[in-house]
């Protein structure tokens, strides 16, 4: 099940490393550019741009350019992912029902 | 009549009877579930829908092994059934049925060759409290406030335990 399946094992996975889930917290609290995260935490501003791609990639962060600096924030649409990942999945499944079910009527 | 922020509802309108429809979404699941939606290692062979309450809902791979994924809770041919969502948050069979969430499907004649068949997936939160946490995150009017910091932190544990 591509959404809810990978986009949740890669959520938990990604926030499986301490220094990540640090990051997410902290992005949690206000949104940040890497350089405020550095400072707020015991991490290299390179490291901290690898854990943000990371998170990224899960769905989980998102980021805007404001003006010379890149702000990362939590991503609403990748949290909420199950909600919305089973008003999909229905919706897909009965269409495709319907489908079925109409075949079935024109050939008994 | 249930917690919308903990279901979702959906619905549909078939043109067939209602024993029709009944019969071709429990007794024929695998022709119209969506073929990716499977948790089998193995391509699909059929789905397996064990028609009476306490029944189970589970796929067949073409090498045989099986994933049972529900259980039939009510079955009300052709009329109503309900069978619980045994998949956790981690996408993997969740074995608490405490933990599972559950779908009621009701199919109505609006006349001899038309139904409605209404769906509703409902107590989501079940599967844990991550999700709970995430929805009050989200849901609230701050948006990102304290509830997310909770799911945060919650799923933080949650992974970090099974690591």
């Amino acid at each position: 099940m591509p959404t809810y399946a990978n986009r949740t094992a890669e959520a938990l996975g990604a926030l499986g490393v301490p220094t990540r889930r640090a990051i997410f917290e902290q992005l949690g609290e206000r949104p940040s550019a890497v350089v405020d995260l550095a400072a707020r935490l015991p991490v290299s501003r390179p490291a901290v741009s690898q854990h943000l791609k990371v998170l990224k990639d899960a769905g989980l962060v998102r980021d805007v350019q404001e003006g010379t600096r890149r702000v990362y924030s939590l991503d609403p649409a990748g949290i909420d992912g199950l909600r919305d990942y089973l008003d999909r999945f229905w919706n897909t499944a009965l269409h495709s029902f319907k489908t079925r079910v109409e075949q079935q009527e024109e050939t008994p | 009549m249930t917690d919308t922020t903990t279901a979702i509802t959906t619905s549909i309108v078939v043109d067939a009877p209602v024993d029709t429809a009944f019969a071709v979404f429990t007794g024929d699941m695998a022709s119209w579930w969506p073929p990716e939606h499977h948790l089998l290692q193995a391509p699909l062979d059929s789905m397996v829908f064990e028609a009476r309450a306490g029944g189970r809902i589970y796929d067949v791979g073409t090498d045989g092994s099986e994933c049972q994924w529900a259980r039939v809770l009510a079955y009300d041919p052709p009329n109503r059934v309900v069978f619980s969502w045994d998949i956790s948050l981690q996408w993997q069979i969740e074995t608490d049925p405490a933990k599972a969430s559950e779908v009621e499907v009701r199919f109505l004649p609006e006349g001899e060759r038309r139904t409605r068949v209404e769906l509703e997936h409902r107590h989501i939160d079940r599967h844990g409290e991550g999700w709970e946490a995430m929805r009050d995150g989200v849901g609230s009017d701050e948006g990102w406030g304290v509830g997310l910091q909770r799911f945060a932190r919650h799923v933080a544990q949650t992974s970090a335990a099974e690591v």
